[in-house]
This record gives C-alpha cells, structure tokens and sequence, in this order.
C-alpha cells in the first residue's frame, strides 16, 4: 500500500505536534521516522495509525483520503514499545485476537497464528501469558499481533528501545528481513540513528515538528542537507567548526583562528564570499599524523577513547577540539604534539543562520 | 561491638512499632470481646459474664420474624448500591480518563466537592426528591422487591446512597484507567475495537483488582448504612439493620444490651467472612494503583 502525507499538522491548542509533514511512502518500502524525543515521529505515526486526528493536511492510502476513517478500518498493525500485549490473555489469544475481531474463520485463524509463530519462532509459547515472557519473547508476541491479521501497512513505534544491546542488533536484522520477505509498506519511528541507518529504504529527519530531510540513509551520512542532520546523523559526530572560506590565488581555504585549511575548489567556490560559514567534517576524512610529518595543522591530544577497531582522538587546535579516528597502532596518548590533515573532498558547509547545507 | 548495637537498634526499629500498635488495638479487640461474651450471658460485669451462658440473647432469630425481611433489605441495598456504583464509575470514569470533552475538567473538579460534601446537609433535600419521585407511578412505588424508587423503599435508599457513593467511585476508577497505558488502548483500537469493546475487552479486565476494590469499599459501606436508610424508611419491617438495631435499642425499657450485641454480631459476621477473602482487593483502594499490565 502507498501511503502519501500531505501538509500534515497537528496542533493541541498552541502546541505544536507536527508542521507541514509531505511526503509519501512508495509500496513495499521501508521507512524510518528519525528524531530527538518530542520531535513529531510518533505524533506523525498515530495520525497515520488513525488514532490522532490531524488539524489539518491529509493522510491518504492509495490515493484515498481515510483522515476520518477509524483506525479498526485501516488494515495496520502496530508495535508498540511498551509492546502493549493483552496481559489477561495467552499468547495465542493475542496473536488470534485481531482476527477473532474480524471475524476470521478459527480454522483459517488457528492456521495463520500457527504459521506467523513458526515465523517468529514462538510457538512454543502460544498457552503462556505476557508476564511469563522475557522481553525479548514478548516483543516476539508484539511483532505476531500486528503481522496475524494480514495488514498492508505496519507501524513500529520504537519497538526495540526496551531490549538490551545485543538482542536489539539481532531483532534488527530479523525485522529486517522479515519486512522483506513479506513486502509490506513499513514505517518505524525511532530515535537512534543506527537503527534508522540500517533498517530503512528511506529516513525521514524531523525536530521539532519539521520534516529537515527524507532521503536514503547513505546521502544522509554523505550530503546532509543541513546542520541538524549533520550533525545528529553519524557516531562519532560530525566536528563543526566556524570557518571563513577566502579565495588566494585561485586556491580556496578556510580560515579560523590559526587554522588555515585548503578547500576543495568545487565546495570552497560555493563556500566563499560570505563573512562566515560552518565548516562540517567527519572524524575519520580527519587523519592524525606525526608533529615532524609537516603537512598539517599542529594540535595536542587532550583525550583518547579506544573505541575498539580504532581510536577516537580528541585534539585541540587554540579554542577548537576537533575529533579524529587514527589506527590503533598509532597509540597516541595525552599531551602528545600531532598533526592533524582534513580531506578537502569531505568537507561540508552551512549557513551559520538557515543551517542549510551551501553545497 | 559495632555490629551488636546494629542489629540491637535495628530490633528496637521493629519492636517499637509493633508494641505502640498492640497497644493502641488492645480497646478495640477488648470491644470484640465484650460483645463476642456479652452475647452468650443475660449480663455482664466488665469481661466477666454474670450468672451461666445462654442462646436467650440469639432468640431474636428465630422469635422475631422481622429479622430476616430487614437482612434481605440489607443485602439488596448492599448489592444494588454495589452493581450501581461499579457500573456508573467504570463508564464514567473510563469517559473522564480517556476522553477529552468540553467541562471535562470542571465535572471532575465539581464531583470532589460533591465528595467533601456533608450526606447529612442534604437530607431534607433529599427528602422532597423523594417524594416527588415516589408520586411517579410504578417508578415510584410500583417495582417489586425494592418497592421502587421513592420515599420509603428500599430503591430509594439505593438510589441515594449510590449517588453520594459515585463521586469517590468515578474517582478512584479514573485512577485505575489513568494507570493503563495509552499503548494497550491504541493496540485494541488499532487490533480492531471500537471504544466500547476496549473498554470490555481489554480495559475493563486488566484494572479488575480496582474494579474488586470498587465493589467491595462499595458492599461494606452499604451493609453497614444506617442513617440514609433511617432517614428515608419509615417502618421497620421495610428498614436495615443498622436501622433496626436502633429499634430495639429505642423500644424495649431497660435497654438488653447484650440482645444489642448478639444483633450487632450478627450484623458483622458476613462482612468479617467477606473482608477477610477480599482485604487483598480492598488493599488496592489505598495503595491506588492496578495490579495489571505488563
């Protein structure tokens, strides 16, 4: 199913819920809703889910307006954080009550429920309640309600954040691959960017109630389309330094305080002219290298954080830290004198004031 | 050294309590005990029973016809007063904890006055209601077994005693729903309910301890009622308990006190039995939150 979102707001009273959300979700894609808690990503879903009615704008299904159509009519299903399971009930009148509401068949039902158990690997399970499964298996559960009744749209709202680490990066790849396999239209809001990275066909950025970006993770990492994004997308952050880009001799350079680094000409010619600019650059387009190598800005570790296959490096340059990934052999440690290099090819530049990206 | 003084202190931590309650018990249970003896003996002399025990006092059961018309009064007050308490404050309450809706704020506001409100300021009020509403035929006096809902019968007394019951009624189950997440209710809209069927469905049983809670609180006070049924139930074979424990202490001369006492027993077993299987229920009321969820 299509789902297109069309000026999409939602106010309570003065509060601001979402401002002018478009876009639209092709058929059988993967998207992601990103953002800071309180940015509009679950208010935006339950418009979606028919839960919230929008002040104004449209949600249309294929084309189909249903901003008043109830959410029982909508064919979805959705997970929940809090998983939301039925506690008074087993895991298979969880998983067949949607059905049971549609008044599906019980053989067909038992049939379905059985089939998404195997799927998902819980039906050993089916006579237990909620509160005799770990959160793991519950969230297992969670994900088989919404999938029983056949929907053509899915909603997740978060539905990793109460896992630990290892078993979140796990039901990734599994929701993942599941999505897949069944091609149903998806859209999973979450706050943490690796899980939008790595699960979505498209990511949609929001803060405060804006839509800031709605493209595939990888031009989100490598064109961020302004500040915000650049710098909420990425682990390490992005280094954002005030620079003012001169043109000497047909060569560009970014100047800041002692630091002079050379931009390439294609950015620095868009970059230039203007009293200052926000220079982005990712901690691994900096390389740290030996104070005699005399090739680039000298600078004096202040900290450095193993962080496993390297090491991240914090260096201050007069009143800049500036972060860079060096190999683990390098073994710098604290006080020591280095030079640090950035590739004018991965350099980013914004508007002190729009935070638009100027490339 | 150290470690004995801790371990002193901390079973002066426990002691300490324990006695002040004891203490403080000792004239309640010594009262449950006078009327546990008092019952069995023609008088009593402090604790000790005068001249030998005897079932006289108990002769009420089966001498005075009376007794078992004002019982079943009592338990449909008690019962009526229950079902229509948990019903009203189980939809009202869901409506004011789910649904937003204009003066929702100043009803909720205007039913805790109601609850501060003195019952008994508004007895001669209510008394006109009455009996305007038992001019009303067959609403009024015309329904069999509760009479109706007028000026002396049993309906009546239900129905006031259950309007004076709903503002801690609807306030306490908007707690109870305030205590499930919005998730479980958006699953069941989303899973294919409409409003009324998540409220049975799914809602209605997961707050169930506070539900329980609701209908107990509700069958004790309605068991134990006396000046509404008083008030508004003239004639004593028509009357409650409580009401027709007063009789007796009113009409014979000198007072039996221990006949007194065998009726006020007999009052208080069905709700000693009743507390004693539900007390984990009623725990819930004070503690103010339901037992479900995940």
């Amino acid at each position: 199913m299509e789902v297109r979102l069309e000026n999409l707001t939602k106010r309570w009273g003065s509060a601001i819920g979402t401002e002018n959300i478009t876009l639209d979700v092709k058929s059988g894609e993967f998207v992601a809703f990103l953002g800071p808690s309180g940015c509009g990503k679950t208010t935006t879903l339950l418009m979606i889910a028919g839960i919230y009615k929008p002040t104004e704008g449209l949600v249309k299904f294929d084309g189909r307006v249903v901003n008043r159509l109830q959410p029982k009519n909508r064919n979805i299903g959705m997970v929940f954080q809090s998983y939301a399971l039925y506690p008074h009930m087993t895991v298979y009148e969880n998983l067949a009550f949607p059905m049971k509401l549609n008044r599906t068949p019980v053989p067909e039902m038992k049939k379905r429920t059985q089939r998404v158990a195997e799927q998902l690997g819980i039906n050993h399970l089916m006579e237990r309640k909620p509160g005799q499964l770990s959160g793991g298996q519950q969230q297992r559960v969670a994900l088989g309600r919404a999938l029983t009744k056949e929907p053509s749209l899915l909603l997740f709202d978060e539905p990793l954040s109460n896992l630990d680490a290892r078993l979140r990066i796990s039901m990734r790849g599994e929701i993942k691959r599941l999505q897949l396999d069944l091609g149903i239209t998806s859209i999973y809001v979450t706050h943490d960017q690796v899980e939008a990275m790595t699960m979505a066909d498209r990511v949609a950025v929001m803060k405060g109630g804006h839509l800031l970006a709605y493209c595939p993770p990888n031009e989100l990492y490598d064109k961020p389309s302004n500040l915000f994004v650049a710098g909420f997308i990425g682990n390490p952050p992005m280094n954002i330094i005030p620079v003012e880009v001169n043109e000497v001799n047909g060569e560009f350079h970014a100047l800041h305080e002692g630091m002079d680094l050379l931009v390439s000409k294609e950015k620095g010619a868009k970059a230039a002219g203007r009293r200052q600019v926000i220079l982005g650059i990712r901690p691994e387009d900096v390389s740290v290298l030996p104070a005699d190598s005399g090739k680039g800005i000298m600078g004096e570790v202040y900290v450095v954080e193993p962080l496993g296959r390297d090491d991240l490096v914090e260096v201050s340059i007069g009143d800049v830290m500036v972060h860079a990934l060096a190999d683990r052999a390098t073994n710098y440690s604290i006080g020591d004198h280095i030079q640090l290099t950035f590739d004018p090819e991965k350099m980013h530049f914004f508007d002190p004031e729009t935070e638009n990206s100027l490339l | 050294m150290n470690n004995e003084h801790a371990t002193l202190k901390e079973r002066l931590g426990t002691a300490f309590p324990l006695t002040l309650l004891v203490v403080l018990t000792i004239p309640v249970v010594i009262g449950y005990i006078w009327i546990l003896i008092s019952t069995f003996s023609r008088s009593t002399y402090g604790l000790e029973p005068q001249g030998r025990l005897t079932l006289e006092n108990w002769s009420f059961l089966w001498e005075d016809p009376k007794i078992w018309g004002v019982t079943l009064n009592t338990i449909l007050l008690s019962v009526g007063q229950t079902i229509g308490v948990v019903l009203i404050s189980a939809l009202a309450g869901y409506a004011l904890s789910r649904i937003g809706f204009p003066g929702r704020k100043t009803f909720l506001s205007f039913t805790l006055i109601l609850h501060a409100f003195p019952s008994v300021t508004l007895l001669i009020a209510i008394y006109f209601v009455l009996r305007w509403i038992a001019q009303i035929p067959i609403l009024g006096h015309g329904i069999p077994v509760i009479g109706g809902f007028g000026y002396n019968t049993v309906g009546g007394v239900i129905l006031v005693q259950l309007a004076l019951q709903l503002p801690l009624g609807i306030w306490l189950m908007k707690g109870f729903f305030d205590n499930v997440s919005w998730d479980m209710q958006r699953a069941a809209l989303i899973d294919g309910c409409s409003h009324f069927r998540a409220w049975w469905n799914i809602i209605m049983p997961i707050i169930r301890p506070g539900v329980a809670a609701l209908a107990i609180f509700s069958f004790i006070t309605g068991w134990g009622s006396f000046l509404i049924p008083y008030t508004f139930i003239t004639d004593q074979e028509n009357s409650v308990l409580a009401a027709y424990l007063r009789g007796m202490m009113g009409e014979t001369a000198p007072v039996s006190y221990s006949t007194v006492a065998a009726v006020g027993l007999f009052q208080l077993i069905p709700v000693m039995i009743f507390f004693i299987f539900t007390q984990e229920y009623l725990m819930n009321i004070f503690s103010g939150g339901s037992k479900g969820g995940t």
